[in-house]
């Protein structure tokens, strides 16, 4: 307890760093929840491929050393555009090839998530597998450095130094928490605005409140749940290059836990709800933290969905609980 | 439309007997042809894949090595093929592995478990089919104190690992204070435990974080730097030490880093990147010489894995096992004994195994410098 107050400052800002990236991929399962009724299980992956991207692009424009924050922005400026396109990429292919059609036939929930939760091993094992795709397109020479020791972990080839910049308690704020903790809500911020003010946004929430009678008053809803993915994928593509730079390294594997994670995040805050979301990943990282500053590490997953279930006792529909159909104008 | 579908049976029925019998015929005639000399296999258990795959493709050098020392050295004795069974060092895929390999009647020993949690969750079952193992890395001290009849490893255990890096802490890099991390593995927890009781007093914090559950370890980083340690040891795998000594020298930490045998291993270096100039890695284990490297240059098989830590040890194990199928124990119960009477010198060390399968005489400790973006040779800790 001494210590969670003596470090109160270090373990609130690191572990609002890491929510963050948790609230922006809890963003796709919430989005995704909010029209369909569906937990996208693919979205963990979606995130995974994002982080590839990031270090794909980075081998691609020959980045190599180490660099600070600054000297590195115009390749992490590219990566992030690399890993929006990859991530949203991934995440209409999901949609397109593992929901779509059931969903346009009306199957039964479950059915769509068994779908969901094949994409996510599908996914994940095609990037834990690429040398042998490579090798059977007759690629690996050419992709070598891209598809070597495929189910290692993979680095980040420019390696970023973080530097301290801010005093905030006793603790020195490093640029690179920073940079995490204002995009997050930059992106929540604008996200949001999207939602409320755009007509794109009104047709979400038309969808989201009624399919039907949204479909009647001309929103093709098709249409929306393709636009939907996409935003979850755009989201998943920010979080995977915020990852990379505070992390520097992923795996085919990386996505599981993460997305677990961030899904909490997502009911913990009220799932279907976007602010939920924002509000469930900072909480979660910073729960996990405190947990382990008093009582070790070993506890923070105990501690996270122990703290989902209490929650969830006294508010079943989570901390915000209101759905994304009935978001205000 | 029934009767379609009817005829439609027949035909993939007719079809799938004729693909059948014509798939069995050549069998039955290799079978045949093979009667006068005998082949078996020996195989491996360990990662091959997954965040610690660099073991297995180090213990692969060791094993191809010895294969073809076999070869060469027993000209009219069985043949004997490898089996590599990937459990990605997991405790919980190996079981299913083991008994696989324990199924296969051609499988006369294992080299392996290569990690301390898969042989705790194997070892049973390998001890009760009666197929001998032999690990070239599960370093846990208690593994040897189950009563597995068939439990046998050619490297010292963390018994001799923790004091040594204790001392490496005090006496090399001249810690006055440690912070120990383990990664609540069955590995780490043995010797991050023996390198606090051999540290006593000097031991100033010591967190458990969980192998594979995360990748920031923010709280365990500030838990170090507010203990003000002037050295962490951290009792765990590659990936994970790596990405926790990354985290640290971002947070300012600029004490002594060290790990042990579990993160010997390029990717650790990967990982942790700069972060991981001056960091010391300890394991029981020496650097492999010239001449176990061009035997390794000279094979000619297209997947020979890479020389790295334990595959000396892998060499030596593999042997053990080979030599008694070259010297006509073609049984599983006739390779247990070979091992247990066991008695001759391998190349990391005199191989001859105590009752409860540990090496008699067990070989020096070393430390490995990161220097360059490389390990440097191994030195002794004495």
């Amino acid at each position: 307890m001494e210590f969670l107050i003596g470090n109160f400052a270090e373990l609130t800002i690191t572990g609002l760093v890491l929510g963050s990236v948790y609230a922006l991929v809890a963003l796709g399962y919430t989005l995704v929840y909010g029209v369909l009724q569906l937990i996208n299980f693919a979205h963990s992956e979606v995130f995974m491929w994002g982080t590839y991207a990031v270090v794909w692009v980075l081998t691609l424009l020959g980045a190599s050393g180490t660099s600070s924050l600054a000297g590195a922005a115009g390749y992490l400026a590219i990566a992030l555009v690399a890993a929006v396109l990859m991530s949203g990429g991934v995440a209409l292919i999901v949609e397109r090839f593992a929901y779509r059609r059931l969903v346009r036939q009306n199957a039964p929930k479950y059915i769509i998530l068994i779908s969901a939760i094949g994409a996510s091993f599908v996914l994940s094992e095609i990037m834990g597998l690429r040398d042998k795709i490579a090798g059977f397109l007759g690629l690996q020479g050419v992709l070598g450095d891209y598809v070597n020791n495929p189910r290692n972990t993979s680095t980040l080839p420019v390696e970023i130094k973080p530097e301290p910049v801010l005093q905030i308690g006793n603790y020195m704020v490093r640029d690179t928490e920073l940079l995490i903790i204002i995009s997050a809500l930059i992106m929540m911020f604008v996200l949001d605005q999207f939602i409320r003010r755009t007509s794109f946004g009104r047709q979400i929430r038309a969808v989201a409140q009624d399919p039907e009678a949204a479909s009647l008053m001309g929103a093709n809803s098709t249409n929306v749940v393709r636009l939907t993915f996409l935003i979850g994928g755009v989201m998943a593509g920010v979080a995977a290059t915020l990852y990379m730079i505070k992390v520097g390294a992923t795996g085919f594997n990386v996505g599981f836990v993460l997305g677990v994670k961030a899904f909490t995040a997502a009911v913990l805050g009220g799932i279907g709800n976007l602010r939920g979301a924002l509000l469930g990943g900072l909480i979660l990282g910073i729960a996990e933290n405190y947990a382990s500053g008093i009582l070790g590490s070993e506890w923070r997953d105990v501690t996270a969905f122990v703290l989902l279930v209490l929650v969830l006792l006294v508010r079943p529909s989570g901390l915000l609980g209101e759905s994304l159909g009935r978001a205000r104008a | 439309m029934r009767a379609i579908k009817a005829s439609q049976l027949l035909v993939v029925g007719v079809a799938s007997a004729l693909v059948l019998s014509a798939c069995a015929a050549p069998a039955d005639t290799t079978e045949g042809g093979s009667g006068s000399t005998e082949s078996f296999s020996i195989a491996y258990q360990g990662p091959l894949t997954g965040a610690d795959a660099k073991y297995g493709e180090y213990a692969k050098a060791g094993i191809e090595i010895a294969l073809a020392d076999y070869a060469a050295a027993y000209p009219d004795g069985p043949t004997v093929t490898a089996i590599y069974s990937d459990s990605q060092g997991d405790p919980a895929q190996a079981p299913a592995l083991a008994a696989d390999l324990i199924n296969n009647a051609d499988v006369l020993g294992v080299v392996g478990p290569a990690f301390s949690g898969e042989t705790e969750a194997t070892e049973p079952a390998y001890s009760e089919a009666g197929l001998v193992t032999v690990s070239p890395s599960a370093t846990r001290v208690s593994l040897s104190e189950q009563g597995w009849s068939t439990f046998f490893r050619v490297v010292a255990n963390d018994g001799a690992q923790a004091p040594a890096a204790a001392k490496l802490l005090t006496d090399v890099v001249g810690a006055k204070t440690v912070f120990v991390i383990d990664d609540a593995s069955a590995y780490g927890v043995g010797l991050g435990d023996g390198i606090k009781d051999a540290l006593g007093d000097k031991v100033i914090g010591s967190d458990s974080v969980e192998k594979g559950s995360t990748t920031d370890f923010s709280a365990t980083v500030t838990k170090v730097t507010a203990s003000g340690a002037e050295a962490v040891y951290y009792a765990g795998y590659a990936t994970d030490a790596g990405l926790i000594q990354k985290q640290l020298t971002a947070a300012g930490f600029e004490g002594t880093y060290a790990s042990g045998d579990g993160s010997l291993e390029s990717t650790f270096i990967e990982t942790a990147g700069e972060a991981s100039e001056g960091a010391y890695l300890t394991a029981a284990a020496g650097a492999a010489g010239d001449d176990f490297v061009a035997k390794w240059d000279a094979l000619t098989v297209s997947d020979k894995g890479s020389i790295g830590v334990y595959s000396t040890e892998a060499y030596d194990a593999a042997w053990v096992i080979l030599s008694g199928i070259g010297e006509g124990n073609t049984t599983r119960e006739d390779v247990l004994a070979w091992v247990a009477g066991y008695d001759a010198e391998g190349i990391t060390k005199h191989i001859k195994f105590a009752d409860n399968g540990e090496i008699d005489g067990a070989g020096g400790v070393y430390y490995y410098l990161v220097k360059d973006g490389d390990f440097e040779a191994p030195v002794a800790i004495d």
